[in-house]
């Protein structure tokens, strides 16, 4: 019988689990209902107690490694602390959030107790092995994927799953300490680095991502560009709309290249083969051209609508539900003016 | 010196993502058609590491850059043409398969074998690079994977940025969610860092640097180790395209005033 482990961290308050660990908890919880499998969790966490309460209904056994030295999400503490609840563990399938804390260090993890690691998984499923779904060549091609090493680690997406709310088979277990020997720690976590709250353009939880391409920064048709008119009505759209804000490469390379740049867009804005491809409810592309933004990009998007110039473009063609062949500069003025009377009416 | 590093960058290729790509099976798994004869480049984040990597040597005298990258020697040739006129370097091929199918840990084990054989590399100088995910695989573990068969316990991911501070310390900022980084302070070398886009733009081609490069990468090519690799019981069940194919309604006649009032009724259908 495969016994199962699903490792889960505290978010910034040290205490509670982040979002994307209740959605790896939902996912052993289904693994193990399946498989009929012992169901183990393991927490890292500066103080462990509140995470565990979180989730004791859904386990078998609680596993927790505390203490100052895992407040921070760092490669030596992490790599430790994970390594050692899997040895009281034991297991044979390890499910765990796919966050940039877990993701640093999980192969490692893996290597050191002698198992094998896929990551990115998007799905867990067969019918008489373990199955996890996961893309390749940046979410262009789909593989459904096995291993028979063991244990075998599974690093799920952010998004694939609903968060644990806390109704579990199981009467709560008691905790269980264990301790993580530390090496000498050559790295300190010294903070964050973040635009200013209302300068934050990057939202995971929105409803909607609003794709910005390369067009907003070129040539209009009075000959002229009108980089600041269009940062006004991204902005202010973004404002009013509550959209994350994602962009094709073109636009953020301008930077780069001395061509005129929107000032609040970044590389971690980037969406495509080499930026991100984020998951919300609903896209909406304007000014891009292309398989990036409009394929690759938004991949994990809902709904999808696009406004541009380009009345040929094949790219959108069977990826948006909508296009609308019009110039975004008179589109978004006008949903801002929109979006600026409902808000004033409620 | 304080500061003389030895900087190795691990980058394999990829297609050139303009390229359609279209799976197949083959006598060794899954492939994708044609990709020997597919235009490739340097793996998109492994090329800003190998920029970066280069940056940083120059303002650090005395150190140097090695770019370890596997793959099959006629596609590496290929590739290095271009890559090789962008910034110095000494190239490490280690000669294998094509592509994200072959398994990561056997990718990293011969990785890691051959920049322990590097002559003249100083372990504890070391600064291992590459991407943080790979265009291919996408799996952001081959790196790590490398780091802990070298013993190296100071690893990073999604790397924007490194500053080197005189005690040969540094800062590195890490992408984590949200669009912010997480900064962290490391004693020095050796460490891990697989970078996302990091800041610098793409080097223009010099040929100059390419006939120095291509004078030590040609006998390099000549010399390099083949290696298989183990699929460590990964199987592939399945691969395949996404089928999803959605009825696209163009509008084409339509005022910005209609559109407006489409979308702002579209996007907050829901959010009442
Ligand atoms: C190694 C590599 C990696 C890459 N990775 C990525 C990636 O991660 N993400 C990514 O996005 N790209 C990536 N690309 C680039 C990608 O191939 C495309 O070049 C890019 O996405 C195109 O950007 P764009 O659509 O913004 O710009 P363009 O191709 O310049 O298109 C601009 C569009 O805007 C339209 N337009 C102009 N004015 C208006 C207006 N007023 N109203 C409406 N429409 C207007 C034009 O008609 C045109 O269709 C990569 C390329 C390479 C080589």
């Amino acid at each position: 019988m495969e016994s199962i482990l699903v490792l889960t961290h505290a978010d910034e308050t040290g205490s509670a689990l982040t979002k994307a660990s209740l959605e790896a908890v939902t996912a052993g919880v289904d693994l193990a209902a399946r498989l009929g499998a012992e169901l183990a969790i393991g927490i890292v966490a500066k103080h462990a107690s509140h995470a565990a309460a979180q989730v004791a209904g859904a386990a078998n056994r609680l596993l927790a490694v505390q203490g100052e030295a895992f407040a921070q999400a760092r490669f030596a503490s992490d790599a430790a602390a994970c390594t050692e609840i899997c040895r009281a563990a034991m297991p044979a399938i390890v499910v765990a959030p796919d966050s940039s804390r877990f993701a640093r260090v999980m192969a490692v993890v893996a290597a050191r107790v002698g198992g094998a690691i896929d990551t990115h998984i998007t799905a867990i499923g067969g019918a008489e092995a373990v199955e996890a779904t996961r893309w390749f060549y940046r979410h262009r091609i789909e593989a459904v994927i096995t291993r028979d090493k063991r244990p075998w680690f599974l690093l799920l997406d952010a998004g694939t799953h609903a968060p644990y709310a806390g109704e579990g088979p199981h009467a709560q277990p008691d905790e269980i300490a264990i301790a993580a020997e530390l090496p000498e720690m050559r790295t300190q976590v010294t903070g964050f680095r973040a635009p200013k709250l209302d300068q934050q353009t990057i939202r995971p939880d929105a409803k909607l991502l609003f794709v910005a391409g390369a067009g907003w920064t070129k040539k209009q048709p009075d000959g002229q560009v009108h980089v600041e008119e269009a940062g006004n009505l991204i902005l202010r759209f973004l404002h009013l709309s509550g959209a994350s804000l994602g962009s094709s490469k073109s636009l953020v390379d301008q930077g780069g290249e001395g061509q005129p740049v929107l000032p609040f867009l970044t590389h971690l804005n980037q969406v495509g083969q080499t930026g991100s491809t984020p998951r919300h409810p609903k896209g909406l592309a304007t000014c891009c051209h292309g398989e990036e933004p409009h394929v690759v990009g938004w991949r994990f998007i809902g709904e999808r609508r696009a406004v541009s110039l380009d009345a040929n473009c094949g790219w959108t063609r069977g990826k948006a539900d909508v296009v609308y062949v019009a110039d975004a500069f008179a589109v978004m003025t006008k949903v801002n003016e929109l979006l600026g009377e409902a808000a004033s009416r409620s | 010196m304080a500061n003389v590093l030895h900087i190795v960058v691990c980058a394999g290729m990829a297609p050139d993502p303009l390229q359609t790509l279209e799976p197949t099976t083959g006598p060794n798994g899954p492939g994708i058609k044609n990709e020997m004869v597919l235009p490739a480049v340097l793996d998109p984040w492994a090329a800003s590491a190998l920029y970066e990597a280069a940056s940083l040597a120059a303002k650090n005298p005395g150190s140097k850059v090695w770019l370890v990258s596997l793959g099959p020697k006629a596609k590496l040739q290929q590739v290095m043409m271009t890559v090789a006129q962008k910034v110095g370097f000494e190239l490490v091929p280690v000669d294998g398969p094509i592509g994200g199918f072959p398994d990561a840990h056997a990718t990293a084990a011969a990785l890691a074998d051959a920049i322990e054989a590097i002559p003249g590399l100083d372990r504890a100088r070391l600064l291992v690079f590459g991407g943080w995910e790979s265009a291919t695989r996408g799996a952001g573990v081959t790196l790590q994977l490398v780091g802990e068969r070298l013993g190296i316990v100071d690893q990073f991911q999604g790397v924007d940025q490194i500053t080197l501070r005189e005690d040969g310390s540094f800062e590195v900022l890490e992408r984590v969610e949200g669009g912010k980084h997480q900064v962290s302070v490391c004693a020095g070398a050796p460490a891990v860092l697989g970078w996302a886009t990091g800041n610098l733009p793409e080097p223009r081609n010099n040929p100059q640097v390419g006939m120095a490069n291509m004078r030590t990468i040609m006998p390099a090519l000549q010399k390099a180790k083949s290696v298989a690799l183990e699929a460590n019981g990964l199987k592939y069940v399945a691969v395949n395209l996404p089928r999803q194919q959605r009825e696209t309604r163009v509008e084409k006649n339509l005022s910005a005033e209609e559109i407006a009032r489409e979308i702002v009724e579209w996007i907050e259908k829901d959010n009442r």
